[in-house]
């Protein structure tokens, strides 16, 4: 039962790990086609980990109703934001638009979820601000190189900047497309060499942090 | 009455609670945030069900009869198991597997595309040979190609590799270059931080668009009506709470 419960999960991680990294070396239709399958698998189990989620934010959400701990009330708000949104979507057969008409579903996605999310992120610029007042003064040389950077950018990406000082936009391009883009490289490689070595930590039973604890 | 109109009065109000926020957390903004998240949930239930369920499994099992589907069902049923605290190891398998095939398919691609391909693309000639010309040296900046931006982005890499390397003790030459990768990264950070900030006021703008839209008489002008009824409530709430003795918790 222990070889069940323990060691037979790090041995199918392993098989499929070796297997799924010799694909990338075999040039071979049957190959391509291991591939094309594992992702459509992958996409299948991904939705079954969604339905784990769910029941997680349902389970939260009812012991708050049931109890009536303090804010419960918006508890019942998300229930019915969500089971609402769930019985259109259905009813739409989960189609925003049928021969360019838009569906309640789509109403819903238009009129609800569009401007809560844009809302929702643009307050952020505000927060960003405030943020940036706090704590962008130019204390030290490298914060006042990043003050720097960032106004040039800024500057850069509005018409009226590019009208008070015209080269603030061939900088702030220069900025992103070389300076920028050479930090992010070497930022990439780093986090890419880590993502190696995990991958084969896991591969060979050293990280098993992912199964999780318990009872063995 | 139109639903549009309607759908104009609904957007408007909701963009107002959640903008109440910059006065201070209330429960319009509250209200507006647990319907976004209902909202956002009950949609990717709705698309993934479509998606997976319909798209990925039915229709494939019944119409080609692909059989060998039902496994990823099965090792996504093992997932549920963690609701049965005695079968809970079983939910082991299925994590065994995504996890198991992702690291197998993240070391070939990885290596390939975002280590060997990044050094391809940073080791590159210095000089060109151009036809008629002979061999150039570029010094023009705006184009990320030419030669004197080849060795900025070769020193920017560098540098900022070696200043992420503990192995060897950042002094003497060591230490300037690993000055010259705090340099890099700061403008980095900056030039990130500046496009964020132009992305949020994009949605900004386009927030603020709809509203001068919808204040339109031809929706009934549910901006104005609903700013002053969040500025209403902000207010009765704001007298209710000062009237309000302390919580003495």
């Amino acid at each position: 039962m222990i070889f069940l419960r323990r060691q037979m999960p790090l041995l199918i991680t392993m098989i499929t790990g070796l297997i799924f990294a010799a694909q990338y070396y075999v040039p071979h239709p049957a190959s391509e086609q291991l591939l094309t399958s594992a992702t459509k698998w992958l996409q299948i189990i991904g939705g079954f980990a969604l339905v784990l989620g769910v029941t997680s934010l349902f389970h939260v959400h009812a012991a708050k109703i049931r109890r009536k701990e303090a804010g419960w009330g918006y508890s019942v708000v998300l229930y019915a934001g969500m089971l609402g949104t769930m019985a259109v979507g259905w009813w739409a057969n989960g189609k925003e638009s049928v021969e360019g008409v838009s569906t309640a579903f789509g109403w819903v996605y238009n009129f609800m979820m569009v401007p809560l999310q844009g809302t929702m992120f643009a307050i952020l610029a505000f927060f960003i601000a405030s943020a940036a007042y706090r704590s962008f003064r130019a204390r030290s040389r490298e914060a006042a190189v990043l003050l720097i950077a960032a106004v040039i950018v800024m500057m850069g990406r509005v018409p009226l900047g590019e009208y008070l000082v015209p080269i603030s936009g061939d900088i702030s391009q220069w900025i992103l497309n070389v300076l920028n883009a050479s930090v992010r490289r070497a930022i990439l490689i780093g986090v890419s060499l880590g993502a190696v070595a995990l991958s084969f930590k896991i591969i060979f039973g050293v990280e098993r942090s992912y199964l999780g604890g318990g009872k063995e | 009455m139109d639903v549009t109109i309607i759908g104009a009065w609904v957007a408007t109000g909701l963009t107002l609670f959640i903008f109440s926020f910059l006065y201070k957390d209330n429960p319009l903004f509250k209200l507006a945030e647990n319907l976004y998240v209902g909202v956002s949930v009950g949609y990717t239930i709705v698309k993934t069900y479509d998606t997976v369920i319909v798209y990925l499994i039915w229709k494939p099992i019944v119409e080609n009869q692909e059989w060998t589907l039902l496994i990823p069902v099965a090792i996504g049923l093992l997932m549920l198991t963690r609701y049965v605290p005695k079968a809970a190891w079983l939910s082991r398998y299925a994590f065994a597997f995504i996890v198991g095939v992702g690291a197998g398919l993240a070391i070939p691609r990885t290596v390939s595309s975002f280590i060997l391909k990044q050094i391809e693309d940073t080791v590159r000639p210095l000089l060109v040979l151009v036809p008629g010309d002979g061999v150039t040296f570029s010094w023009n900046l705006m184009n990320p190609a030419s030669s004197v931006n080849v060795i900025i982005v070769l020193i920017g890499v560098s540098s900022v590799l070696f200043y992420f390397f503990f192995s060897v003790e950042h002094s003497g030459p060591g230490k300037a270059v690993a000055r010259m990768g705090v340099l890099f990264l700061m403008i980095a950070f900056g030039a990130a931080f500046g496009y964020t900030v132009m992305a949020r006021m994009s949605l900004l703008i386009g927030r603020l668009t709809d509203l001068i839209e919808y204040s339109d008489p031809a929706y009934g002008r549910p901006t104005l009506w609903l700013a002053l009824v969040t500025i209403g409530t902000l207010i009765a709430l704001s007298r209710r709470s000062r009237s309000e003795p302390p919580d003495s918790h």
